[in-house]
């Protein structure tokens, strides 16, 4: 059996513990030990997105990277954001849009879609297009997805007069 | 052409179409639940040891190292599995002389294709059982691989399968008319040789599956990402010798599957014989590079086709001879042979072509097995004959649109049946092109373009007429000898509360088919689409169906939840009749509420109906039994299939410097008959185009000559991401079928059966003036520079 190594860092907001063995990646970690399955996992070779977290504010592939490597450090997940008014705000459109079909994408794309309107609030469509090509969704030939971001972004009140 | 529901009483306009999909509002806010994403106590994990060779003699197996290791439950190769698994065969009776050998869940004897499960380790978790897999020793004697079509066609090369005398799987020739003739005396003959790449399925959600045997019950339940519970069911209880009233199948959250997940596949098999040898749930999720491996793959053809026109542009016949390698074996239980077999049938499909000869060859190789994918042979049908179409119509000088629009099918034609033997209700072909042509402003683009080549600037535009198959009736794979059924199943019940519970055989994958059948419900019945809820995807707690593929959802499900949601409103009427003392005729349901139809007022709500005919019968009249739920199974009738058509058109520019192609613009006018809901239909034909143009430009499995897989991950198989699609216009005709009750059609292959050919023919546009014609898809810049003569 592996070692194990104890591990504290914040979850979505909440400080946590964990005993985690040096292989775990941090995908597995939050799926298998912590049951946060919302961070899906699609290739486990930093291609496809779904597993997309942010770590000290930064995405991050949650498959390319050891549990261990968080420690002290601030991970968000797609299971976070409850009081996020922009990440509310994006769940709506993609769900009014149909933005998504079978939904394994959704959370990575909904941090890269969180991601890019903080950095450049009212996008156009070719910035959301370039933005989100490190998520794939083999559902909805993505146009529904740039839609549901634009609405967002342009949309937002609390972002007027940002840019 | 009168069908069996021609004068039915139909609904246009469907409730909630306004309303987001609840499961998207649920997937938005992470509270999806896929298998891998499901809780299990004592569960283990199932890993396999795969062929390192794309052809091989398995001469000794060495598990005893791999036994050893802690956390190891159970390793069991072929052999080990024979008393509780029986073999398979792909093979159905309206093939005749489709040939395939049996097949275990792990290769026997033998290992046919890069990536085959040898062997099957189960451990406390998957690290421990891939930590085992490296402590397995196989003697291997390596074998000639069959890999590309020409070498498995080939007389004097290698055999997939000793015992039998070629490579050949199933041939099959369909004739219609006189096609020598009429090519002896056309006017203008264009022929090409088109090869199309074997590309794979890639769902997000990699194929999964927990297997949970109890044995003191002889129970299996499946909690398996398959669009097609039912079909799973029949199959573990028969392979697995169980009884099927305890086999239970259920589809919980399926991460796309686009036909992928409809077949059986060793791994999963595996899975179900592991947990039935050690008692507990064994889980199998396949990893990426397992997918590729083993995952079915598809379309990989080499066709070489002729057409023969007179001078003034008219379609006379058709010969094409369309070879498909498949792999080793026809997979279970739908076989490899459908592919080809709707490709050559649909070969010239939406013209008056008279003449017709066409000849399909099966042929094994020792690739990873292809089978059923979205569009099913459609873009290859589709591929070839807009090909041949824009050749002729370079050829005569002729404009794309006209060459088209002399030769569609037309409305005083129908119904009919086609060269490739379909029979066609009736389809809008020519108010489609109509459309099509004032949606894209084709005469500007034609200008644009002439203004952008003085400049050295190629761009290209493509035109591509398609018909689609959907809604497969009765003669499919019953007669055939296969235990899926085409007919499907919906119980319907009045919640004391007033509100409205479904359970329905089709399943859902992401199409939306749970919000479509809430909204049939909700219309037929007349309730708000909130008061509807929808179960799906379990065996046990829905009727027995075919499930949810070929596009056969909306049509013949949501019949079947019209059938079953006016039979229901019925007896609603009667208890509302008997609970008020009036007459059930004079009252409808309107908004959740019983009323007078001739005075338009409320006289009892859903929910006030609800409570007096469940808790107080006994206001009601002596031996009155109030019934409040019904089950209605519907049968799909008149022809074989539906058919939709459209056409598509792709506006794009070649590099000639780079070869790469730049998509612009992309517009598609489908006709699927009732539109139940008009974003849904959107969004599968956009997402179903993006399929086809990642298909024509990026997808490809690639082997080496020895018949290795070297495209395993996602870095090396190119999909399609936003950055390279455009934006997709859509516009729509309706022609209704009178051969289901509710009049919708399908809509699932629609956007990939021409997305293709479009692209095709508008990169051989682009190229026209340098006199370079594609015909190797996928169209990489390393094709098109060869083609330009620059490499």
């Amino acid at each position: 059996m592996d070692p194990r190594c104890a591990l504290s860092f914040k979850l979505n907001g909440r400080q946590v513990e964990q005993d985690v063995s040096p292989r775990t990646s941090l995908a597995d970690m939050l799926r298998n030990q912590m049951g946060l399955t919302a961070t899906h996992i699609g290739c486990e070779q930093g291609s496809c997105g779904a597993c997309n977290v942010m770590v000290d504010g930064k995405t991050v592939r949650s498959c390319l990277i050891f549990a261990i490597q968080l420690e002290g450090a601030e991970v968000e997940t797609s299971q976070g954001f409850d009081d996020d008014p922009l990440m509310e705000a994006l769940r709506d459109n993609f769900a009014k849009r149909n933005a998504l079909q079978c939904g394994f994408c959704t959370g990575g794309m909904l941090l890269a879609a969180r991601d890019l309107i903080n950095m450049t609030p009212r996008p156009d469509r070719n910035e959301i297009r370039e933005h989100i090509s490190g998520n794939f969704c083999r559902c909805t030939g993505y146009e529904a997805i740039v839609d549901a971001i634009w609405k967002t972004a342009h949309e937002m009140p609390s972002l007027e007069g940002k840019k | 052409m009168s069908g069996p529901y021609e004068n039915i009483e139909r609904h246009t306009q469907f409730v909630g179409q306004d309303k987001p999909r609840r499961n998207a509002v649920r997937h938005a806010h992470g509270r999806g639940k896929f298998v891998d994403d499901i809780a299990f106590a004592n569960l283990a994990h199932i890993a396999f040891f795969r062929s390192p060779y794309a052809h091989a003699e398995i001469l000794n197996i060495d598990v005893s190292e791999a036994k050893s290791l802690p956390g190891v439950v159970d390793v069991f190769t072929a052999s080990d599995i024979t008393d509780i698994c029986t073999p398979w065969v792909g093979k159905l009776d309206h093939f005749p002389g489709l040939r395939s050998p049996e097949q275990l869940p792990l290769a026997n004897g033998r290992a046919r294709w890069n990536g085959e499960a040898v062997v099957a380790v189960v451990a406390e978790t998957r690290a421990i059982a891939e930590d085992a897999l490296e402590l397995i020793d196989v003697d291997w004697q390596e074998l000639p691989a069959v890999v590309g079509i020409d070498n498995s066609r080939s007389k004097d090369g290698p055999l997939v399968h000793p015992e039998y005398d070629s490579n050949e799987a199933f041939v099959m020739e369909l004739t219609a008319g006189d096609s020598a003739d009429a090519f002896a005396n056309a006017d203008i003959i264009v022929e090409d040789t088109l090869e199309l790449g074997r590309q794979t399925g890639l769902t997000l959600e990699p194929r999964s599956i927990v297997a949970d045997f109890d044995p003191s019950m002889q129970k299996l339940t499946a909690y398996h990402s398959t669009q097609t519970p039912y079909q799973m069911q029949d199959i573990f209880t028969r392979h697995f010798n169980l009884s099927e009233e305890n086999v239970r199948v259920i589809s919980p959250d399926v991460g796309g599957s686009f036909g992928m997940k409809l077949h059986v596949y060793g791994e999963e098999m595996a899975a179900v014989a592991a947990s039935i040898r050690i008692g507990r749930p064994v889980k199998f999720i396949a990893d990426r590079m397992e997918s590729f491996l083993s995952d079915i793959h598809l379309r990989e053809h080499k066709v070489h086709a002729r057409m023969a026109l007179t001078k003034e542009g008219d379609i006379l016949a058709m010969q094409v001879d369309d070879a498909t390698g498949i792999g080793p074996f026809s997979v279970y239980p739908r076989t490899s042979a459908m592919e080809g077999n709707q490709a050559l049938r649909l070969m010239g499909a939406p013209y008056k072509m008279p003449h017709y000869d066409g000849k399909l060859t099966v042929l094994f190789q020792n690739k990873a097995p292809t089978c059923q994918y979205r569009a099913v042979g459609h873009p290859i049908g589709v591929m070839t004959t807009e090909h041949l179409v824009d050749l002729a119509a370079k050829k005569l000088d002729m404009d794309p649109f006209e060459i088209r629009r002399r030769n569609v099918t037309t409305q005083d034609m129908y119904p009919l049946k086609t060269a490739g033997g379909y029979i066609l209700e009736r389809l809008s072909h020519e108010e489609c092109l109509d459309k099509l042509e004032k949606l894209m402003d084709y005469s500007a683009l034609r200008t644009e373009q002439a203004e952008l080549r003085e400049r050295g600037i190629y761009r290209g535009i493509g035109i591509g007429v398609f018909i689609e198959i959907t809604n497969p009736g009765p003669a499919f794979y019953g007669v055939g000898g296969a235990r899926i059924s085409s007919q499907d199943g919906c119980f319907m019940k009045l919640e004391p509360s007033g509100k409205i519970r479904i359970a329905v055989s089709v399943t859902e994958q992401g199409q939306g088919t749970e919000t479509v059948m809430a909204q049939v419900a909700a219309t037929y019945l007349g309730v708000d689409i909130d008061h509807v809820d929808v179960i799906t995807g379990d065996t046990e707690r829905t009727p027995y169906g075919g499930a949810t593929w070929a596009s056969r959802g909306a049509g013949i499900g949501g019949s079947t939840v019209m059938v079953a949601a006016l039979a229901l409103k019925e007896n609603l009427l009667e208890i509302a009749a008997v609970i008020l003392q009036g007459d059930a005729s004079k009252f409808d349901i309107v908004d959740g509420e019983v009323i007078d139809i001739a005075t338009k007022r409320a006289v009892i709500s859903l929910p006030e109906l609800g409570r007096i005919a469940y808790f107080r019968p006994d206001t009601l009249p002596a031996d009155y039994h109030p019934q409040l739920s019904v089950t209605r199974h519907y049968v799909p009738q008149g022809t074989p299939f539906d058919f939709t058509n459209g056409v598509q058109a792709s506006y794009l520019e070649v590099d000639t410097e780079t070869g790469i192609v730049k998509l612009l613009d992309h517009w598609v006018v489908e006709d699927c008959g009732i539109i139940l809901n008009r974003q849904l239909v959107d969004e599968q034909i956009r997402g179903g185009v993006v399929h086809g143009l990642g298909g024509v430009l990026f997808e490809e499995c690639l082997y080496s000559p020895e018949g290795q897989l070297m495209s395993a991950t996602m870095a090396d198989y190119l999909a399609p991401l936003a950055n390279e699609m455009p934006d997709i216009h859509i516009a729509h005709c309706e022609t209704p079928t009178n051969m289901t009750p509710l009049g919708a059609k399908g809509v699932g292959e629609a956007g990939t059966a021409a997305a293709g050919a479009v692209v095709l023919n508008a990169v051989n546009d682009a190229l026209h003036p340098l006199n370079a014609t594609l015909r190797t898809t996928p169209l990489t810049p390393e094709r098109i520079l060869t083609a330009l003569g620059k490499i």
